[in-house]
């Protein structure tokens, strides 16, 4: 392990005259989890996208430790590379489900297309997976073939990240995992998301807005306001330990219940 | 025969259609698209084929129009007039005199030969439409060979119902590259695919050319434990005791009767002429 995973260098966004996000710099080791915080509005989605490929960013690079070539820029690869690249060794975890999954097509179905994606072609070995992934984030055998319009919102989360995982990715982004879920909910997706993380040996991006996610989730994290990071350092000592004024105003903004 | 230009179109609009079978032939599978005319039938009745159809004709050209394989049907004979009448061509019924066949939903039964054109009408010419309904995606799907959805289709057939379920318009990939949609012909009809005739396909509504130039690679997708199959009803034509033909269904009347025909008016009544024949 002599090079990081990911290398993100001086990436910029901007809306206009607006800054998206600016002058962010960071490096991701393999098994590491990245936590990104800040308030709505604050640049961290704009950044996850940009370094996911899912923005072309105004600046900036984003170096990946792929398995043929090492490290390279994915926003120089052709457009094929970079769709190869994130159906393969990354996953992108959603906020809403509904934009992750294919709703019209049943759980398995959707667990199962990554594999066919990359050139499964035998029925009952996809099958047999897609069973696999559903025991793993604790939806039953028994509902494979009904589609997730039958599933509650943590089920179809927990299904969701089942079909980004399947082809084992070693880089997951995830944009608000938690969100819009209620709190025991939540609790049992932090817990599956930390054992399948630790299991696979999983680097991740996680953004949120939820401080608690992060400190059960991230080794590291950075906390961003008006599109620049403010502070960056080990989870615990940010949240212990908050140097920046912004920092300490989110961490003592937190209920205590 | 003076109120209409040869086959109806204008010369420029047959030189826009030919430029895109051309294009088609030179990318087989690939989706073409082209500058649709209104023609003087509703969408859905054939007007992508018809338009194939009289950029494609000749006057020396002897035309054979099917629907569902019979040549006596309301859109085989509808068409077939509005050619004799704007082109002035000679008709056929047998697909072994014909140089140009319009089908919907069918291959004949005959072996096609290389001077013969087969045009097909296509309702819906892009086969991820159902699963992605963004064409800006879909043609980025074929432009980066991306069809683990097509799979994804037939994964979904299987789970419901225990077998690939889909028997007509069944996906093919054509010379190990593009995936098309071969218009819902039977899959019963879908080896005979690679043959010798050229294949147009022409969607009218969807604004679609694609072509398949002879003898091209059209295989079947499927899974490994689940392969490719031409299936067709259990059965024999009642009329000319065929078995190796598609056949149709026939309630003959009030009490359930049922029988098996030809779907091929043709095949099936020259096979019975021949048995006359014998007989005598």
């Amino acid at each position: 392990m002599t090079q990081p995973l990911l290398d993100v260098r001086g990436i910029a966004k901007f809306y206009g005259a607006r800054i998206g996000c600016a002058d962010v710099s960071f490096d991701l080791w393999p098994g590491e989890v990245m936590g990104i915080v800040g308030e709505s509005g604050s640049g961290k989605s704009t950044l996850l996208n940009c370094i996911a490929g899912h923005l072309e960013p105004d600046a900036g690079e984003v170096f990946f430790d792929t398995r043929v070539d090492g490290m390279k820029d994915t926003l120089l690869m052709s457009e094929p590379e970079r769709r190869i690249l994130s159906r393969t060794d990354w996953a992108f975890v959603h906020q809403n489900a509904r934009d992750g999954l294919r709703m019209i097509v049943s759980a398995g179905g959707n667990v199962g297309e990554r594999l066919m994606a990359v050139g499964a072609r035998h029925y009952g070995d996809i099958r047999a997976r897609a069973i696999d992934w559903l025991g793993r984030v604790e939806i039953s055998e028994s509902r494979i073939d009904d589609r997730p319009t039958a599933f509650s919102g943590g089920m179809q989360q927990r299904l969701q990240i089942a079909r980004n995982l399947v082809t084992g990715p070693r880089l997951v982004f995830m944009d608000e995992p938690t969100g819009g879920l209620d709190v025991s909910v939540q609790a049992r997706l932090l817990d599956l998301l930390r054992s399948l993380v630790r299991e696979m040996g999983l680097s991740a991006i996680i953004v949120t807005h939820d401080l608690a996610v992060v400190r059960l989730l991230a080794d590291r994290l950075m906390v961003m306001k008006d599109g620049r990071v403010v502070e960056a350092g080990l989870t615990d000592q940010v949240l212990d330990d908050p140097q920046h004024a912004y920092t300490q105003l989110l961490v003592s903004s937190v209920l205590q219940v | 025969m003076s109120e209409y230009n040869f086959a109806y179109l204008d010369e420029q609009t047959k030189r826009m259609i030919r430029r895109s079978i051309l294009k088609g032939l030179a990318i087989p599978g690939y989706q073409v698209p082209f500058a649709s005319r209104e023609m003087p039938m509703p969408y859905g009745w054939g007007t992508g084929g018809v338009q194939v159809s009289a950029a494609t004709l000749t006057p020396d050209d002897t035309l054979k129009v099917i629907d569902q394989g019979a040549d006596d049907t309301t859109n085989a004979i509808s068409i077939r007039k509005f050619f004799q009448k704007t082109a002035g061509v000679n008709v056929t019924e047998k697909t072994a005199e014909a140089s140009l066949i319009q089908t919907r939903h069918r291959i004949p039964e005959v072996t096609l030969r290389e001077d013969q054109i087969l045009v097909y009408q296509v309702p819906i010419p892009e086969p991820l439409r159902f699963l992605e309904p963004s064409e800006v995606e879909t043609r980025k799907m074929h432009a980066l060979e991306e069809y683990g959805l097509m799979h994804v289709k037939l994964y979904e057939d299987i789970s419901k119902h225990g077998a690939i379920a889909t028997s007509y318009a069944y996906p093919v990939r054509v010379e190990g590259r593009y995936v098309m949609d071969p218009s819902p012909i039977p899959k019963f009809d879908n080896p005979k695919m690679e043959m010798a005739a050229v294949q147009l396909f022409g969607a009218g509504r969807e604004q679609r050319i694609y072509a398949l130039p002879p003898y091209t690679e059209v295989i079947s997708l499927d899974f490994e434990d689940y392969p490719f199959e031409a299936s067709k009803a259990d059965h024999a034509c009642d009329l000319c005791g065929a078995e190796n033909s598609y056949l149709d269904e026939v309630i003959i009347d009030d009490q359930g009767g049922r029988i098996f025909v030809c779907s091929d008016t043709d095949f099936c009544t020259s096979r019975q002429d021949q048995t006359k024949e014998e007989a005598a």
